[in-house]
């Protein structure tokens, strides 16, 4: 009888924990769609939930902490843009430094920071709506960052493939030499293209330190930046893909928790498992499929581009 | 045009590939001080308490070799896949399933071990680590899915499972519910080499790791296909070399090393298997393979350094109560300023307006 009420929250929840996720795949399906292959997810998003954990706990301002985690992920991939973009370094050992410097200068910042209580985001009410079953809470019931990352999709999506700034952005990561000859700005592209991305990647973190744990704990994001990497092959670059990705790996965060509820008896540590094999396993059943990741992978994806060479 | 230039040059500079990872230490060591003075402490005592103060008693030069040890078996091994554009970045996970099966291997034999017990637990961690690198080489070969991020995942899915072990099968049935196994007997622990200090046999593997490195990459055919494969792929394509034999191969090998790195741990200087056998160990191999060279003797000089990093840390949070936080900045750092200074070898910084072609 119970199990019935249960599916309300845990829909609810879903949506939540899908909400980080989704933010970073976003920005990275556009770093992407640049050409550019940014591994440092993890670091950014890390530097997001810090900087905005801090600047919330000391203003008590939920939106300029959001703003300033923004801010700090896209100072953070700026890093990674300088490198790769004038420097010409390897695109994976930059993008691996940026998680691995990113782990550290977050745990560096938020060593004061530990065990703070912070306040979540308040959450939607509509009388009637949101107290409809089942679908109610999750449907109205989230606050404002659920719904923005769920806005970000089609906003994504039209820029990309209805405006004329996608389509630059789109061919410059298909053939950066044809661009190029065209008259487009190849890296400036790419680096506004690289700042958005750490932007989101820093929203997706403020979002888990600020609202859904909501507390700073060092490498808090335990791989979510790795897995929304693979929710972009998975996605095979399409941001409306993506979102159902970020809902279903949401999905399995929040069965993991409930299954133990539900009296199957599994150790916990193995049911934590739960993500990171579902990860692998989605990046298995897609790849199978090389035509498809060709036809879709940005065919610049990773190579680097020198306006001079 | 542009202020700054950037002009290929026509050969790389064999020169800047020795410079650029002394300059990167360089800015590293700028950017520390500068990074104290803005925390507040003196910069020269917090990088002298960081870099020097640990290495000036027999102890900690001990201490040295017991941290660089784990992290040039793990680098060989991920330099030799790097070389060949496979990115193995799974060592922590390979490292915790060799402190798994070599450390379960000392369990299970635990009351009736013997001579044979310690070269069965260097087998059982080399298998173990072997066998976590093999998921991402099938899963590339067969399915197409990016070792990245498979190799990567799995390091979670290996911490979970050494945690699940020492809270069940391995907790330590006298140790009133701590998480974490029975101390190894004698005969299930790597002897010290080095009196006085905690040095001990694993130090001699990562030594025969670095020669038979050397070896592979610079003496033997298989060697000379992953350097192939590392710099043209296509090339490699038409000389009939075997791409998918080198895949597993490198994983193979750097699966196999991490494990042997793993088992050290636990047989070595920890002496038990816990939850937190490694600080990160498998991810700053990663930096000390780059920082090497992809060379089995930069890595060593890489490790010792980075090895250096980590007592640092832990010492400057005794002596001054830096957070050790700043190990990983300084780590990450440091593999950001070689990355960046990594440009002067194929190409020349030129000052001033590009002249007009003619």
């Amino acid at each position: 009888m119970n199990d019935f009420a249960l599916i309300g929250p845990i829909l609810a929840a879903m949506f939540a924990a899908a909400t980080p996720l989704l933010f970073a795949a976003l920005g990275e399906l556009v770093v992407e769609k640049s050409g550019v292959l940014n591994l440092g997810v993890e670091g950014m998003m890390l530097v997001g939930a810090v900087c905005g954990f801090a600047v919330a706990v000391q203003t008590g301002s939920a939106t300029t902490g959001f703003l300033v985690a923004a801010l700090a992920g896209a100072a953070t991939a700026s890093l990674f843009a300088v490198l790769t973009l004038f420097l010409l370094a390897n695109q994976v050992a930059t993008g691996l430094a940026l998680t691995l410097f990113g782990v550290g200068l977050s745990a560096l910042i938020g060593q004061g920071f530990v065990g703070i209580p912070l306040e979540g985001l308040p959450k939607l009410y509509v009388p009637g709506l949101t107290d409809l079953p089942v679908v109610g809470q999750a449907l109205f019931g989230q606050d404002v960052m659920v719904y923005l990352a769920v806005a970000a999709v089609p906003l994504v999506h039209l820029f990309l493939y209805r405006t004329r700034a996608g389509l630059v952005l789109r061919a410059v990561g298909e053939n950066h030499t044809a661009a190029h000859a065209l008259g487009y700005k190849v890296l400036r592209i790419r680096f506004l293209a690289v700042l958005f991305g750490g932007a989101m990647a820093g929203l997706g973190g403020a979002f888990l330190s600020m609202d859904y744990t909501p507390m700073w704990a060092e490498n808090m994001t335990s791989g979510r930046g790795w897995i929304a990497l693979a929710l972009v092959v998975f996605a095979t670059w399409k941001p409306v893909r993506a979102m159902l990705g970020a809902w279903l790996f949401g999905g399995v965060t929040i069965l993991q928790l409930h299954v133990q509820g539900l009296g199957i008896d599994v150790p916990s540590q193995l049911l934590s498992m739960l993500p990171y094999l579902a990860t692998v396993l989605v990046l298995v059943l897609i790849s199978r499929d090389v035509a498809r990741i060709r036809l879709n992978a940005p065919a610049c994806l990773g190579k680097l581009f020198h306006p001079d060479a | 045009m542009s202020f700054i230039r950037l002009e290929p040059r026509g050969q790389a500079s064999k020169t800047m590939v020795y410079v650029t990872p002394l300059l990167a230490v360089a800015l590293t060591l700028l950017s520390g001080f500068i990074l104290f003075l803005a925390m507040g402490f003196d910069p020269l005592k917090a990088l002298y308490s960081f870099f020097v103060a640990p290495v000036t008693s027999v102890r900690g030069v001990g201490e040295l070799v017991v941290k660089a040890t784990p992290l040039v078996l793990c680098a060989v091994g991920l330099a030799i896949g790097f070389r060949a554009n496979v990115w193995n970045i799974g060592a922590e996970g390979q490292l915790t399933l060799g402190a798994i099966t070599g450390g379960g291997l000392a369990l299970a034999f635990y009351g009736e071990g013997g001579w044979w017990l310690l070269p069965l637990m260097v087998i059982g961690g080399a298998i173990g680590g072997a066998v976590w690198a093999a998921v991402p080489a099938f899963l590339r070969l067969r399915f197409n899915a990016s070792e990245i991020l498979t190799s990567l995942m799995l390091n979670y899915v290996a911490l979970l499972l050494l945690n699940y072990l020492v809270h069940g099968p391995f907790r330590d049935p006298d140790g009133f519910a701590f998480p974490e196994s029975r101390l190894f007997e004698a005969d299930a622990t790597l002897p010290v080499l080095w009196a006085g200090t905690r040095v001990h046999l694993g130090a001699l593997f990562a030594l025969l790791a670095v020669a038979g490195g050397w070896l592979l990459i610079a003496r033997t055919f298989i060697g000379f296909q992953i350097k192939v494969i590392g710099l043209t792929p296509a090339a490699a394509g038409y000389a009939g070399f075997d791409q998918k034999r080198i895949v597993w191969l490198t994983l193979l090998l750097s699966g196999a090393l991490a494990g042997i790195a793993g088992m050290g741990e636990v047989a070595g200087p920890i002496g038990q298997v816990t939850a937190g056998i490694s600080p990160g160990y498998g991810y700053t191999a990663i930096i000390v393979a780059f920082l090497g060279r992809l060379h089995p003797v930069g890595i060593l000089l890489a490790a010792l350094l980075m090895a250096l990093s980590f007592i640092g840390g832990e010492a400057a949070q005794i002596a001054m109560g830096l957070p050790k936080a700043i190990t990983g900045v300084f780590q990450g750092m440091l593999l950001f300023f070689l990355l960046a200074s990594d440009v002067l070898i194929r190409y020349r910084v030129r000052f001033g307006a590009r002249r007009a072609a003619a």
